[in-house]
């Protein structure tokens, strides 16, 4: 009944959905639920970067921690979002802090599991790939826009 | 000897500013200010939301200001600045009682009329925030006539945000949505982090029943317009607000030309069909 249950969200979650039956059965296999309580961390910075973390319910906040200025907040996460994209590659660590800012509901995705099943099977990893990507492509433009600075008084 | 208002033909000339006092100033932001004005002729007609008065500090200079306060409030005129430059400084560093010159109002405004019985998705960024509160204002006054109505907000910080306690009232409202993000923040704040076009994806809105009106920086109103292009908003039903040097208002001097328009007559609003391929030429 769990397993449906993953399923099927893990189906109807912008990240994997349209993915084949036979995909979406693989990365079920490395999911399990999660929940956070408000202002518990889902991830320190430097630690391993181990789980894929797909938000069902509630907001999570990424931030950096700033000498001086304490954690200084970059991005709110969302229902429909994901956390976690260090996993993909080495040294696989956290570089940043992830906090849950209400109650958070979320499906974890063993890390570890799904880079095997992806290396294992290519076709499989070329899906996953096609669709953290435009995640990374979406931050990366997000991330371009702030640096910018565009409200800032220029004058 | 002829005192200016005698000498001052404002309704025959339009480059002769009329004398208005600052009757109230409150600060809204680092470096923003609110005025509201009153006219020594007296009463004003009003104006359309997204117009413009340009704004004249006597022996400094003159700038253009958008309009931030109701249309129909023909008692008094309010513009919110942000010092950026030596004029708008020197307006926000005028004491209430000060005079200053007036002239407007100028320009097109937001399509009010083709967004009667339409889905109205505002986004704002920074300062762009109080070009489009007329047009809250508007909707808010004859709220059976709109679809649903919804503002997406961003600025840099939690201390950058316009007109707080007005958004907050607005947001307790049943029939409109209103969200706001910051592009960072201490851990202080709550609410959402990330840039503006991240908010469009939390309201529901009907692309072919929508009009969109988008203010603030040009880069952010481009990618705010693009994203609403791939969300299936059609690029006429896409409006922006323009900023160009404007100096006449009236489209004489040509400062404002942007391809075959002048921002200050013609605009400073328009669709994205329109603007696109403009905003596209790094030199205009």
């Amino acid at each position: 009944m769990e397993i449906e249950g993953l399923t099927k969200f893990i189906a109807g979650h912008p990240l994997f959905k349209g993915l084949d039956a036979g995909f979406l059965e693989l990365v079920t296999g490395c999911a399990k639920n999660a929940r956070f309580e408000a202002g518990v961390y889902l991830a320190h910075e430097g630690d391993a970067a181990d789980v894929l973390y797909l938000i069902r319910h509630g907001e999570v906040g990424l931030s950096v921690a700033t000498p001086g200025q304490g954690n200084l907040s970059f991005l709110t996460v969302g229902p429909g979002e994901s956390v976690g994209l260090s996993w993909l590659f080495p040294p696989y660590r956290w570089t940043y802090d992830a906090r849950a800012i209400n109650l958070v509901r979320a499906i974890a995705i063993d890390a570890a599991c799904l880079r095997n099943k992806c290396e294992n099977d290519h076709h499989l990893g070329y899906e996953v790939m096609k669709r953290l990507v435009p995640v990374l492509v979406d931050r990366l433009h997000a991330t371009r826009l702030q640096l910018l600075d565009v409200y800032g008084n220029h004058g | 000897m002829e005192t200016m208002a005698n000498t001052a033909s404002a309704e025959t000339d339009p480059m002769v500013p009329q004398l208005a006092r600052v009757a109230a100033k409150r600060q809204d932001g680092p470096d923003v200010w609110t005025l509201d004005l009153c006219l020594e002729a007296g009463t004003w007609g009003g104006f359309q939301p997204g117009q413009f008065n340009m704004l004249s500090v006597f022996g400094v200079g003159e700038v253009p200001i958008s309009f931030s306060g109701h249309p129909t409030d023909t008692t008094k005129i309010v513009h919110t600045i942000r010092a950026v430059g030596p004029v708008s400084r020197a307006l926000t560093e005028l004491p209430v009682d000060a005079y200053l010159g007036v002239r407007g109002p100028y320009g097109v405004g937001w399509p009010m009329q083709a967004a009667k019985g339409q889905d109205v998705l505002i986004v704002a960024g920074g300062l762009g925030l109080a070009p489009v509160r007329p047009v809250l204002y508007s909707l808010l006054a004859e709220r059976g006539r709109y679809g649903s109505v919804a503002l997406l907000y961003g600025t840099r910080s939690p201390k950058d945000i316009l007109f707080l306690s007005e958004l907050e009232s607005w947001r307790s409202r049943f029939d409109m949505q209103v969200e706001v993000t910051v592009d960072h923040a201490g851990g202080d704040w709550h609410g959402r982090v990330g840039v503006v076009t991240k908010l469009i994806n939390r309201v529901e809105f009907d692309p072919d029943d929508t009009v969109a009106m988008i203010c603030g920086p040009e880069i952010m109103m481009r990618f705010a317009a693009n994203r609403l292009r791939e969300e299936g908003i059609s690029g006429d039903r896409i409006f922006l607000s323009m900023e160009r040097n404007m100096q006449c208002a009236i489209g004489l001097c040509g400062h404002c030309q942007m391809g075959p328009v002048f921002v200050c007559k013609d605009g400073p609003v328009f669709t994205h069909d329109f603007l696109r391929p403009l905003m596209a030429v790094k030199e205009l």
